[in-house]
């Protein structure tokens, strides 16, 4: 083993902290080992993925944890769960006793481990979060991507029971995005070629997030020419659409993500190995890419993937004052139990419940059968959602906008704003 | 005889199934049988239990080590796992099932050519120390 180790973590190895902890170690350093890193860093916080139910073996390896009074380092929050904790009846147990049972049970688990059960895939829109410039572990990724890129934090995209180790341990192996040299910017996307319009349209982060994946592959792009971002919301998108089309762990914005204030920073001195320049065209494709039925008819429609945030909500709410989704269309918003207290507190939930809106917290609608009403015609306005939801669901996603996804909700049958797709992008 | 890199140690022999495609660990075979269920894998359908499973890289998903002990934990994970490109999903979730059921499923990495070597054998030996050999009754005699 190359790692250098302090007293305490040779202690650990040897099992002076118990078995755990000890199992704790060993993963981080074959995690070390593989990564080729010289030693371990210190973390300041975790986003926890293992508390999503894959089959017993995490409720196991939770339990072990447990059993043998593991305690973790860092502040260490949750991500979404398979089911609902604040709301049993969304995914009753009859449909799956096995699954809902389990995953319940591995939830509580982290809950008495000490995690902050804050159940979301956007634990970045909670206040007290990490900041600039911080090491920490996420291994959801869009939140990798978000963290990485806006925050500015520094985290590789960790797996299951890895995460838990280095949130035990509360260090993580100094290697890949940890590093400043690692964070350097490889690819140039100009996006001149776009009207300053349409980038203040929050759809155009979702397909240029789609476009960025699918192109970059392994590189980090920097993306030049956004405007400034009143909302992190369009942020949010492009990171959730290039991490689930393209694995996209960190790209920057030029004078808008905070290691590129200039595309010289960004680049870190160097010179891109590619310049691209985003067209429309870019744009159509991506639309099409995310579009797997025709327009018509609607089953449901699905928002907050990755979670919608409390900017999102005040968008949607004029979009539905007065207004009633279609008697049998299914209106889901996923989002965390933060920002729904949040949105709550607003009258906004009561208001969206009025229009025949359903606000679920602590879990999301693509996890097949998450919700009941989830088949045919789905619409979205989540690039990530409808990247996975015709594998996951077997469902026909409509990719469109919030207005539009709203109207057609209304109407019950896809509706396009002319005013988005008549610009040469349909 | 080919030296792997140890990624998760241990003891293993079984018939080669060599893959032409890199499979997740997540999602796209059945850890209730085994049986490779992703649609778009050009070897849908075949088991993947009880063989040496060698592929050049795996796919990856956050929760693949979660696949890995859970199909440790229900006797249908391959015998032992060879790859080209290291992977650390795989290594954890062979330590973490290892730790919590006493099962191992060594996870090793070779160079291209010894892969290229290796993928053709019909049945592999792999040592704790990280030697793979063709199992002993399998050398032919001379």
């Amino acid at each position: 083993m190359s790692v250098t180790l302090d007293d305490r973590d040779r202690g650990r190895l040897e099992g002076a902290e118990g078995p755990a902890l000890e199992l704790a170690m060993r993963l981080v350093l074959a995690a070390a080992d593989i990564l080729e890193a010289r030693s371990l860093i210190p973390i300041s916080f975790a986003h926890i993925d293992a508390c999503f139910y894959a089959g017993e073996a995490h409720v196991d390896f939770a339990q072990y944890l447990l059993d043998h009074d593991a305690r973790l380092a860092v502040p260490a929050w949750t991500n979404n769960g398979v089911v609902s904790l604040a709301d049993p009846e969304i995914r009753p147990e009859a449909g799956d006793p096995q699954m809902v049972k389990g995953a319940r049970r591995l939830m509580q688990l982290y809950e008495k481990l000490g995690c902050r059960p804050v159940w979301t895939c956007a634990p970045y829109q909670l206040p007290g979060g990490p900041k600039f410039g911080e090491h920490i572990v996420a291994g959801e990724s869009n939140a990798v991507s978000f963290y990485n890129s806006v925050i500015g934090a520094r985290t590789n995209k960790y797996g299951d029971y890895l995460d838990v180790a280095c949130a035990l341990i509360g260090k993580a192996p100094y290697a890949g995005l940890h590093l400043v040299e690692a964070r350097r910017g490889d690819i140039l996307i100009r996006t001149t070629g776009i009207a300053a319009d349409w980038k203040s349209e929050n759809i155009f982060y979702h397909l240029l997030g789609h476009h960025v994946g699918r192109l970059a592959g392994q590189a980090i792009p920097v993306i030049d020419g956004l405007p400034p971002q009143d909302t992190t919301d369009g942020l949010k998108a492009l990171s959730a659409a290039a991490a689930a089309s393209g694995g996209i762990e960190l790209w920057h914005a030029t004078g808008v993500t905070p290691e590129a204030a200039t595309n010289e920073h960004a680049f870190q001195g160097g010179t891109p190995t590619r310049i691209l320049d985003l067209t429309p065209d870019d744009l159509a494709r991506a639309r099409r890419d995310l579009t797997s039925a025709r327009d018509g008819p609607l089953d449901m429609v699905a928002l907050g993937t990755p979670h919608f945030s409390l900017t999102e909500f005040a968008r949607l709410m004029p979009l539905i004052a007065g207004r009633k989704a279609k008697p049998g269309l299914a209106f889901y918003v996923s989002t965390s139990r933060y920002v729904r207290d949040e949105a709550a507190s607003r009258g906004w939930i009561a208001d969206l419940e009025k229009f025949g809106a359903i606000v679920i917290a602590d879990t999301c609608t693509y996890y097949s059968p998450a919700v009941r009403n989830c088949r045919g015609r789905i619409m979205t306005n989540a690039a990530k959602w409808a990247y996975y939801a015709p594998g996951m669901l077997g469902v026909e996603v409509c990719f469109g906008s919030l207005a539009e996804c709203v109207e057609s909700a209304v109407r019950g049958e896809t509706w396009r704003d002319p005013r988005l797709w008549t610009n040469g992008l349909a | 005889m080919i030296s792997a890199r140890i990624l998760h140690k241990g003891a293993a022999e079984g018939e080669v199934l060599a893959l032409a495609a890199p499979l997740s660990f997540w999602g796209a075979f059945d850890p209730r049988n085994g049986v490779i269920i992703d649609i778009h894998h050009p070897q849908r359908g075949q088991c993947i239990s009880g063989k040496v499973l060698m592929m050049r890289e795996t796919r990856g998903s956050g929760t693949a080590p979660g696949g890995m002990a859970e199909a440790i934990r229900l006797g249908t994970a391959p015998a032992a796992i060879i790859l080209i490109r290291p992977d650390i999903n795989l290594a954890i979730g062979a330590m973490v099932a290892q730790q919590l059921y006493g099962r191992s499923c060594p996870v090793l990495s070779v160079n291209t050519e010894d892969y290229e070597t290796l993928a053709v054998a019909s049945t592999l030996a792999i040592a704790p120390d990280g030697r793979i050999t063709p199992p002993p009754r399998a050398v032919p005699r001379g």
